[in-house]
C-alpha cells in the first residue's frame, strides 16, 4: 500500500476515476449527460418545471404592470403591455432551461473578457 | 379526515393549529413552526453525532453526517465552482432544512410546513435577496450589465431589458411555487386517496374491492412522495447554486 510520492498532485477522486476506468467499471458512475439542475426527470418533471417557469414570469409581469397602473391611473394599458412582456420573458425562461450551458456559445466571446468563464475546472 | 360527512375536506390538512397548548395560543407558535423547530434541531442533532465519534472508520451515522456534507459541497463547487465553497453554509441549512420539512411531512400526523407558501416564498426572496446582494457586492454596478446580453443591437434593448428583468424577477415566484405545489399536491392526492378507502370501506360488500384499489394507490404515493421530498429539496438547493453562479460569474 505504498505510495509513490508523484501521486501527491492528484486528488483521491482522480486517482480513484483512473483506477475505475482501467477496471472498465466506469459505466457504473452516471453518465455525462446528467445535467446538473435536476432536468433529467420523467418527462412530467419536465413538464410541470416548464409550466411553472412560464407562469410564474406571466405573474410577476402582470403584478407590475397592475401595480403601475395603479401607480400612474392608466388602467388597462400598462398592464397589457407587461402581458406580452411576460409572456416573452417566460419562454426566455424555458429556453434559458433547455439552452446548451456555458458552451462556446457564438457572441458569448465578449462576456469571456474577464476570464471567468474558464474556471469550469476538470 | 373528515371522509364521515360524505365530502373530502382535502384542503383541512393545511389548516394552521396552536401548538404546545395555551403556550401557544398566546404566542401564536403552530405545529408548522413547531415542525421547523423540530427539522432545524434534527438536522443539528444529525450533524451534532455524527460528528462525534470522529472516527477514521466511519460508523453508519457518521457516514451519514459525512454524506450529507460532501454531498451538499461538491453541489456548491461544481455548479458555482470554486468560489462555491463560501456559499456552502447556506445551500447546506436550506437543502436540509427543506429535505427534513418534506420528508417529515410524509410521516403520519406530521405537518409539512413546505406546503405552504408563505414559507416557501420566504425562502426563495431569501435566495433572491442573498443572489442579488451577492451579485452587487461583487460586480457593483456592472452587475446591470447582466440584464442586456451581449451581441444583441442597441436599438432592441428597450424591449430586451424588461423582458430580461421580469425573468430575473421571475426566479421568486418559480422557486417558491416549485417546491408548495409539489409539497401540497402530493399531500392533497394522498388525503383523497384516503377519504375513498374509507368511504368505500364504509359502503359495504359492493366497496371492498374500490377501497383496496385506492389503499393501493396509497401505499404507492407514499413511495413517490418520498421520491418527490428528495427531488424538490434537491432542485432548491441545486438553483440556489446555479443562480449564485450567475451572481458570481455574470452569465
Amino acid at each position: 500500500m505504498s505510495e509513490k510520492p508523484g501521486d501527491h498532485e492528484t486528488s483521491f477522486e482522480e486517482r480513484l476515476a483512473m483506477a475505475r476506468d482501467k477496471q472498465g467499471l466506469e459505466a457504473a458512475r452516471p453518465g455525462p449527460g446528467k445535467r446538473p439542475d435536476g432536468l433529467d426527470g420523467s418527462a412530467l418533471a419536465i413538464g410541470v418545471r416548464v409550466g411553472v417557469e412560464m407562469v410564474s414570469a406571466l405573474v410577476v409581469a402582470v403584478a407590475i404592470g397592475w401595480g403601475l397602473d395603479w401607480l400612474f391611473g392608466t388602467r388597462p394599458i400598462l398592464m397589457a403591455v407587461f402581458v406580452l412582456l411576460g409572456g416573452a420573458a417566460g419562454v426566455l425562461n424555458v429556453w434559458r432551461m433547455f439552452a446548451p450551458k456555458r458552451g462556446p456559445v457564438p457572441g458569448k466571446g465578449a462576456r469571456a473578457k474577464n476570464g471567468l468563464d474558464k474556471d469550469r475546472g476538470p | 379526515m373528515a371522509a364521515g360527512s360524505g365530502s373530502i375536506d382535502a384542503l383541512g390538512q393545511f389548516r394552521l393549529e396552536p401548538a404546545l397548548g395555551p403556550l401557544g395560543i398566546q404566542f401564536h407558535f403552530t405545529q408548522s413552526n413547531l415542525m421547523m423547530v423540530i427539522a432545524s434541531v434534527l438536522v443539528m442533532a444529525l450533524l451534532w453525532f455524527g460528528a462525534r465519534p470522529r472516527a477514521m472508520v466511519p460508523g453508519r451515522l457518521q457516514s451519514a453526517a459525512e454524506m450529507a456534507y460532501e454531498t451538499v459541497m461538491s453541489m456548491c463547487v461544481d455548479t458555482i465552482g470554486p468560489e462555491g465553497k463560501a456559499f456552502f453554509p447556506f445551500v447546506f441549512t436550506l437543502f436540509f432544512f427543506i429535505l427534513f420539512g418534506n420528508l417529515l411531512g410524509v410521516w403520519t400526523y406530521d405537518f409539512t410546513f413546505t406546503s405552504h407558501i408563505a414559507v416557501t416564498l420566504a425562502l426563495s426572496l431569501l435566495v433572491f435577496v442573498l443572489v442579488t446582494f451577492v451579485a452587487l457586492r461583487i460586480h457593483g454596478l456592472h452587475f446591470f450589465s447582466y440584464f442586456m446580453p451581449a451581441g444583441v443591437p442597441v436599438a432592441l434593448a428597450p424591449l430586451l431589458i424588461p423582458i430580461e428583468i421580469l425573468s430575473y424577477l421571475s426566479r421568486i415566484i418559480s422557486l417558491s411555487v416549485r417546491l408548495f405545489a409539489n409539497m401540497m399536491a402530493g399531500h392533497v392526492m394522498l388525503e383523497v386517496f384516503g377519504a375513498f378507502v374509507i368511504m368505500l370501506g364504509g359502503a359495504g360488500l359492493l366497496g371492498i374491492v374500490p377501497a383496496a384499489l385506492s389503499f393501493s394507490v396509497n401505499v404507492a404515493l407514499i413511495g413517490f412522495e418520498l421520491l418527490v421530498a428528495v427531488l424538490q429539496a434537491y432542485v432548491f438547493a441545486i438553483l440556489t447554486c446555479i443562480y449564485l453562479h450567475d451572481a458570481v460569474h455574470l452569465h
